[in-house]
């Protein structure tokens, strides 16, 4: 097992490697400039300003150097924000997308995973057909339309929850539920899929005919490969969650990740898009890994190789 | 008191497409210790009939419209689901036709062999792994005290039918519905797993239903046999009087096809046409369209009634036809007709 995270981790420096050569050379190829503004910039000043940044150097020299601070863990200096480093940038925003991103698929879990179960123990009646009509408006529903709703409904209407900002535990509810809702819709119909899939197996009618109850069929027989397919969700949903969230990020005004991430974009801040792309990679890197150990550890047929 | 009284048991499935009638009032009983077989083609209703008296039927679309099956004094198909339960893997346990799908691939083979033990019977764990092993070693799997931890992967489809078996006969069942046991076997592991079957019975005394369309097997190991054809009872008796004196066209055209019974190097008998429709209503008797005997008068019309030939012998008693030749004689003389093309739908 040692051996095959070891090889899994080494797959993925060079996985995160390519990302960070291809995103590097799309930056550099992008038209324009992190130093280009509507006032004009004297050459001298400008060609100062490059020379600062590495940007007068060929771009294969630029390449092996970002690349070498990289690896020391220095993503450089924002281009756009002259005082601070990409560094210091994900130390103060990460830790926010974090708390939001796991209470959001905490709650994804809480209420997706049950519901799915419910819905493929009762196919067919309405505990299956109400879960999964609002798993499937919650998918359809965007959360840039579910997250201004929210908001409007217990926001501005009610007055119970703050509807923008992020400065105590209240204001966590609406940004996670909106995020939260629309993966539990997910996990929902993933869970129901799955579950659904172990019920109709000829060992269920096996285990029924030893006499074995209902509630033990779902929960020592089917339980363990019913959750495989949600569980293989987690790892792009975690990422998604902590990635995607700059839509909600947007709409709720949290300080998180997302929202300097369209920032970096926008600015064209090449340093801060470069740091940003190699972390997300990372993290759906290490998810991924993460999610195969797991499923491992559930399915007795699958070997680590 | 026989074990296992079965009388006019019907199980319907209500499709969008009509009502499949899968078992149409199906008769017959059972002594202790004894072994029936039920043969006939696929779709003639054997599995279902299985699967009625355990009551595994999913329901809807099945639904078992009538009949009783008493079982030592209790009517199965009246029985609470929790007084199911209990009778279920403790009374009447049952192995099925596919080894490689009937086994938990996620449940180690220990977990499920203990599991009808600790269901029904007030056991330890260490108690019940180790009456695991026994049966397990009683099957004749070598090894058994370390591979009862094993995944049912690790095991071939013969090694996992003997798992099967095991698991169905620890609780020493007074039952064992056999689906097909071996159908799904390679040849040379299917004569082993009936060897098993019929030494374990021996051992415990167990009444045996097995469900077969290898009449070799049948003639081999049961006391009675119970033929059926579009989910109706054709001909039943002992497994002397079914062979030797078989009544019903249907089972002698059946035995025909017997590979072993056949002459070598002629090609092999078959049975022209498919086996009836049963999501159509049958009228008259169900084998008619395919029946090799000179017919008389119209398809149409009263069901065959169960006749008795002798005691403990009755067959469908079909009026459609002229039965009394035996079937060499009226295949011989009527090569011509086998041959016509036949619409099995009819």
């Amino acid at each position: 097992m040692l051996k095959f995270i070891a090889l899994r981790l080494l797959q993925g420096m060079l996985v995160l490697l390519g990302i960070y050569a291809v995103t590097f050379v799309l930056v550099a190829a992008t038209p324009g400039s992190p130093f280009s503004s509507e006032r004009a910039i004297a050459p001298e000043i400008l060609a100062q300003i490059e020379a600062f940044y590495g940007y007068d150097k060929p771009l294969g020299e630029r390449f092996i150097t970002s690349l070498g601070n990289v690896l020391q863990g220095e993503f450089g200096p924002s281009a756009v924000y002259a005082n601070r480093t990409v560094t210091q940038i994900i130390a103060e925003s990460f830790p926010v997308s974090i708390k939001l991103g796991s209470i959001s698929l905490l709650l994804a879990l809480v209420l997706g995973v049950p519901a799915g179960i419910l819905a493929a123990v009762k196919r067919n009646t309405w505990l299956d057909y109400l879960p999964m009509s609002v798993s499937m408006a919650g998918i359809c529903l965007p959360t840039f339309v579910m997250g201004p709703l929210l908001a409007l409904v217990f926001g501005l209407i009610l007055k119970m929850l703050p509807v923008a900002g992020w400065y105590g535990p209240e204001y966590v509810v609406l940004p996670a539920t909106t995020l939260g809702l629309y993966y539990a819709a997910y996990f929902a119909r993933l869970t129901r899929g799955g579950m659904l899939e172990m019920l109709n197996q000829d060992w269920v009618r096996t285990a029924r005919a030893k006499g074995v109850p209902e509630h033990t069929i779902i929960w020592k027989h089917c339980l363990k490969g019913g959750l495989i397919p949600a569980i293989t969700f987690l790892g792009p949903a975690l990422a998604g969650i902590i990635s995607g969230s700059f839509v909600v990020e947007t709409i709720f005004q949290i300080p998180g990740l997302g929202q300097w991430f369209v920032r970096a974009a926008l600015n064209r801040d090449d340093f801060l898009v470069l740091g940003l792309t190699v972390l997300f990679a990372a993290m759906i890197v290490i998810m991924n890994l993460l999610v195969d150990i797991v499923q491992v550890a559930l399915n007795p047929r699958l070997k680590y190789d | 008191m026989p074990l296992l009284d079965v009388d006019d048991l019907t199980t319907y499935f209500h499709t969008r497409d009509g009502v499949v009638r899968a078992v149409d009032g199906v008769s017959f009983n059972l002594e202790r210790g004894e072994t029936l077989g039920i043969v006939g083609e696929s779709g003639s209703g054997k599995s279902v009939t299985c699967y009625s008296l355990m009551r595994l039927i999913p329901e809807p679309p099945g639904r078992i419209e009538r009949g009783t099956a008493m079982f030592d004094g209790r009517d199965l198909l009246q029985m609470s689901p929790k007084e199911l339960r209990k009778v279920r893997g403790d009374k009447i346990s049952m192995i099925f036709q596919d080894p490689m799908t009937s086994l938990n691939p996620y449940l180690r083979i220990s977990t499920q062999l203990i599991e009808a033990l600790q269901m029904h019977r007030d056991i330890d764990s260490k108690a019940a792994l180790n009456k695991a092993i026994e049966a397990l070693e009683e099957v004749g799997i070598p090894g058994a005290s370390k591979r009862v931890f094993s995944y049912p992967h690790e095991f071939s489809g013969g090694m996992r039918q003997r798992v099967m078996i095991a698991m169905a006969l620890i609780t020493e069942p007074d039952l064992l519905i056999a689906d097909e046991p071996t159908t799904a076997l390679d040849v040379t592991v299917q004569a082993q797993i009936m060897e098993i079957i019929k030494q374990r019975q021996n051992d415990l005394g167990t009444a045996v239903i097995l469900v077969t369309h290898d009449l070799g097997v049948v003639a081999g190991s049961c006391d009675k046999v119970l033929v059926m054809y579009g989910g109706r009872e054709m001909e039943s008796g002992s497994a002397d009087q079914i062979f030797y004196r078989p009544r019903h066209p249907y089972t002698r055209a059946l035995q025909k096809t017997i590979p072993s019974l056949q002459e070598k190097g002629q090609e092999l008998f078959t049975i022209p046409g498919l086996p009836p429709d049963v999501s159509k209503p049958i009228h008259g008797c169900a084998f008619h369209p395919r029946c090799p005997y000179p017919k008389i008068g119209s398809p149409e019309g009263e069901r065959p009634q169960l006749e008795d030939i002798e005691p403990g012998h009755c067959w469908a008693a079909c009026g459609f036809c002229d039965s009394s030749a035996p079937i060499e004689t009226v295949l011989a003389k009527a090569d011509d007709h086998v041959a016509e093309p036949v619409d099995g739908d009819a």
